[in-house]
């Protein structure tokens, strides 16, 4: 697999993936939004926002920042807002406050339609194919409106290879791992800068996700950048390159999947009071791999209270808590080859 | 202190659900009084202005019936005139048996309603848009059998044979009195009904069916008895309307033109709610009366102002009045007060403890 | 061989009623808008056509080429402007707001024209008259000509929504409108581009049953909208050969009426459409599986 492209330099070594280990010379202060990814431009930034259905809050002052060539992963149980994050940023909800920036310019009021021919395509969850057209022309809508670029339908062809011999079968006929490849295919031939897929293993079955999300490397390679909503945790924490986790609208964890733990991810997941220190001993300030991880809403019981943090969520750094020493703390056994190149376990002590 | 301890000390004072914020009882008054002064108009006005009232009856009463099926039911039926023909055939049939036209009304109303259950059977299936066309496929269907039928005048129309042998002046009374009495019959039964379990039975259907069908509510049986009745109603319309004119003829009595009449009424005096079609109603009566030389001018205003009512002011001018004042006549929703709470604050007080929670049951406007 | 004649009569005419059909049955598949004025719409085309013949004296074969793009872009006009907004809010209110329309444009008509009959009449000697078949069979060439223009209008519309890329995109759109803007596609253009063709299909339908027969103001609903309607019921939606099959089942049926009794002719017609309603509400042609 080739180094996806469009990352620079400076991030690639920011991130540390080298043999160097996770141990960093200092903690990063996450309070002021300092990260090492501050340095690049990020491709697309959601900041603050806040989306209503009716009376129901959504999204509560969320903010992230997807940088190019990522695969950046929201994850979170049901209802915790990140099929609306996506719809928003594709356009098919208006927040109630915040914005959405892409490519240095505020696309909060610009139509759908537009957003897509301007380089955010989705990948709706359940798929939405035009079930009575066949997978060929579900593709050529996808071309109608693309920008330039190195995706075309043969190339789908070449990367699903059973599609071309059934490009003329009404989609509806399909399976569900087939209709979800079509999908991604209608995507990708518009050329999108950001590809947005929004539960991509929602009805189907693990074995057909992996195979699904093997694709991803062929896909980065053209110098994509992926933004995904994922309820399956593991599976996310292989392929992403960075990790929000949201709660009932708030973003409860954020960082990098080497960098957490299966604990915090828990307790981010199920908004628990704590994160268990489990049998590390005490837990540490500051350490290496410093995430945010914030106590999240307790059950909804407390008061939603107003995410602090800035523009990363999450609690003021003195309720951090970190697993400290090596980022890699989860036993290499524990988590399959990943399939994002760089990413932890080649360079984990084994 | 979280908000949750709050919830659970305060769910140990009760919670009261009223009907109305204001003694309904007023309302009611007043309604009384407004009948009492009508019933006593043929003793103080011109016989011209009864029967001018006679047809702001008929429209009345078609509105109200045509704002349950629309603005509740959200069945948009074009084809209502079907009930108002039926209505004004059956006192025409029966009186060419010799019963009097007046008692002749209530068979007609009844006999409509019986009808209307065929009509229902083949109709239901449609979707929204279909479903209006059919009503008005059926209603045309209606109108060409009993063109058939010579005896009952085929194409061209009959009088009433036995009409009552009394003086004009006196005819006109106790036809004004018959529909004064059908239209507060009419407002009441829809007001009632919204009122009670079918209207909240609407409302879940309105909201969203598929949770309603799940919790038990019975979606086809709500609707199709919102169709009877309506029937029942356009058919008791239809009776007044032959009454009045002593004479029914078929191309006028199963005009399309009745259902644009009701249908703008309601509209413009607003759908979903009990009062609009009063206001409608009203409107309607004015500029018929100043635009009558122009023939199909009012028709022509009434049409675009309905059209620009539902594209901009979906909830008619009951609703702007609504809006401003925030009355309701005869209300059909609940008021939910939270303990501790007066009757006096506006619903967008933020104080804890003071706050009452409006659940207007409105009707299907937007 | 009296019913022989009857029965071809019908399957001619049938395809006119199919042409009034297609446009209503395209706007409600793609947008689910059922558009009360649809046969309105028709009768001021040929209000139009009357017009345009009266100022300019063209033949009236050319009238068609006028009249036809014009109530097209009329109709993607307002389809843009009155229709889309009336769907924002709901389809409760494109019912009403269409039918406001349609009460507002009859009225009109009547007001501003009169409620006599126009006919287009035909101007062309060849085209009024008919030939015969055996001594019973007599066929206008008019209506011939109708049904055949009828057909080819239906064939291209088939060919231009499955081979086309408007067609593509406004069989995207009936599908599914949003995954539609997912992929770029703003739908509101689309809707326009499919409210173009139902106008202009109706138009065209409406001009030529001028030719044929007779228009008044009531017309347009009278005659083409529940004829339409009733047709689209009998073939069942989803299918432009439906639409076809059931204008002729209509036509047929109508004219069997006829010949049992002359004022039964629309009652005929409506009786078969309500025992269709009754007994197979899905309509005489199989659907295809909708999404």
């Amino acid at each position: 697999m080739s180094e996806p492209k469009g990352r620079g330099d400076a991030w690639t070594e920011e991130r540390g993936t080298s043999d160097e280990g996770r141990r960093r010379p200092e903690a990063p202060q996450r309070r002021a939004g300092q990260t090492e990814r501050a340095e690049s431009t990020a491709l697309l930034e959601v900041r603050d926002l806040t989306v209503h259905h009716g009376q129901l809050r959504a999204l509560d002052h969320i903010s992230l920042r997807v940088f190019p060539g990522e695969v950046y992963a929201i994850i979170g149980a049901n209802g915790a807002g990140k099929s609306t994050l996506l719809r928003t940023i594709a356009g098919l909800h208006q927040p109630t406050e915040g914005s959405i920036v892409y490519d240095g310019k505020d696309m909060t009021k610009v139509r759908p339609e537009r957003r897509a021919t301007g380089g955010i395509v989705m990948v709706p969850e359940g798929r939405r194919l035009f079930g009575s057209l066949t997978v060929e022309e579900n593709l050529q809508v996808g071309a109608t409106y693309a920008r330039k670029g190195p995706w075309t339908i043969e190339h789908v062809y070449e990367l699903f290879g059973w599609m071309r011999d059934r490009r003329t079968q009404r989609t509806a006929q399909l399976s569900g791992g087939e209709q979800q490849s079509v999908a991604i295919g209608r995507a990708l031939v518009a050329n999108p800068r950001v590809l947005m897929l929004d539960e991509l293993s929602l009805g189907l079955a693990p074995v057909v996700v992996q195979r699904i999300y093997a694709m991803l490397p062929q896909i980065l390679a053209t110098g994509l950048t992926v933004l995904l909503v994922e309820q399956d945790v593991s599976q996310a924490l292989r392929v992403a390159s960075h990790l929000q986790c949201l709660l009932e609208g708030h973003t409860t964890l954020e960082g990098r999947p080497s960098d957490v733990t299966p604990e915090q991810v828990e307790a981010a997941y199920f908004g628990l009071a704590t994160a268990a220190p489990g049998g590390a001993g005490s837990p540490s300030q500051g350490g290496s791999g410093g995430m945010g991880l914030s106590q999240g809403g307790s059950g909804g019981m407390g008061p939603p209270g107003r995410s602090s943090g800035g523009v990363w969520g999450g609690r003021p750094p003195e309720e951090i808590q970190s697993r400290g020493g090596l980022g890699g703390v989860v036993p290499p056994e524990e988590m399959e080859q990943p399939l994002w190149p760089g990413s932890t376990p080649s360079s984990r002590e084994s | 202190m979280s908000v949750a301890t709050e919830t659970t000390a305060r769910s140990v004072e009760k919670y009261r659900v009223t009907r109305s914020r204001r003694n309904v009882a007023w309302t009611g008054l007043g309604a009384l009084v407004v009948v009492v002064v009508l019933a006593l108009f043929p003793y103080i006005v011109y016989s011209g202005t009864t029967s001018i009232m006679v047809q702001a009856f008929i429209v009345l009463i078609l509105a109200s019936m045509w704002n349950m099926l629309a603005g509740y039911a959200g069945l948009v039926s074009v084809g209502q005139q079907a009930f108002v023909g039926l209505g004004a055939y059956f006192v025409l049939i029966l009186n060419i048996h010799s019963i009097s036209m007046f008692t002749a009304l209530p068979v007609a109303a009844v006999g409509c309603g019986v009808a209307s259950l065929p009509m229902w059977w083949l109709v239901s299936r449609l979707r929204s848009g279909y479903f209006a066309i059919a009503t008005w496929v059926l209603a045309t269907t209606v109108l060409l059998i009993i063109e058939k039928f010579p005896s009952i005048g085929g194409g061209t129309g009959m009088s009433l044979p036995h009409a009552p042998n009394i003086s004009a002046a006196l005819l006109e009374a106790e036809t004004y009195w018959i529909g004064l009495a059908v239209t507060v019959l009419a407002l009441v039964t829809v007001y009632l009904l919204l009122r009670s379990r079918l209207g909240l039975v609407l409302t879940a259907i309105r909201d969203d069916e598929m949770a309603a069908r799940s919790s038990g509510a019975r979606v086809g049986l709500a609707r199709m008895l919102v169709f009877v009745v309506a029937a029942i109603g356009c058919g008791a319309a239809g009776a007044l309307l032959a009454i009045s004119q002593l004479i029914v003829q078929p191309s006028a009595v199963f005009s399309v033109q009745w259902t644009a009449e009701m249908a703008f009424a309601v509209i413009i005096g607003g759908l979903g709610t009990i009062e609009g079609p009063i206001l409608g109603t009203i409107v309607y009566i004015v500029l018929q009366q100043t635009l009558a030389s122009y023939n199909a001018w009012y028709l022509i205003i009434l049409g675009l102002v309905a059209m620009f009512v539902a594209l901009f002011a979906r909830r008619g001018l009951w609703g702007l009045v609504d809006e401003h004042l925030h009355i309701r006549l005869f209300p059909v929703g609940y008021w939910l007060w939270a303990p501790g709470s007066s009757g006096r604050r506006r619903r967008d007080s933020t104080e804890p403890g003071r706050r009452g929670i409006s659940l207007r049951r409105r009707g299907r406007h937007s | 061989m009296a019913w022989v004649n009857a029965i071809i009569q019908g399957i001619l005419i049938g395809g006119l009623y199919a042409l009034f059909a297609c446009g209503l049955s395209l706007m409600f598949g793609v947008m689910k808008v059922v558009n009360l004025a649809h046969g309105d719409l028709a009768i001021i085309g040929g209000y139009i056509a009357v017009g345009v013949i009266a100022v300019t004296h063209i033949p009236v074969l050319w009238s068609f080429v006028i009249v036809v793009p014009l109530m097209a872009l009329l109709g993607y006009v307002l389809q843009r402007t009155v229709i889309q907004a009336s769907l924002d809010r709901s389809i409760l209110t494109t019912l009403l707001v269409t039918f406001g329309l349609s009460v507002v444009i009859e009225n009109g008509l009547l007001e501003f024209i009169n409620a006599d009959s126009h006919s287009l009449g035909v101007g062309n000697a060849i085209i009024t008259s008919s030939f015969s078949i055996g001594s019973q069979i007599t066929i206008a060439y008019l209506l011939l000509l109708i049904f055949v223009v009828a057909v080819v209008v239906l064939l291209g519309l088939q060919y231009f929504l499955s081979m086309s890329k408007y067609g593509r995109l406004i069989r995207a759109v009936a599908d599914d409108k949003e995954a539609a803007q997912l992929s770029g596609v703003d739908y509101r253009h689309v809707f326009g581009i499919a409210a173009a063709i139902a106008f202009g299909t109706v138009a065209l339908a409406g001009i030529a049953y001028g030719m044929y027969s007779q228009f008044s103001p009531t017309t347009g609903t009278d005659t083409i909208l529940l004829f339409a309607f009733a047709a689209v019921v009998i073939g069942g939606l989803g299918s432009l050969w439906g639409t076809l099959v059931g204008g002729v089942v209509l036509g047929v049926a109508q004219q069997i009426g006829a010949q049992i009794n002359q004022s039964d002719q629309l009652l005929a017609g409506y009786i078969v459409f309500l025992a269709v309603l009754a007994l197979r509400p899905q309509g005489l042609v199989a659907r295809r599986a909708q999404s």
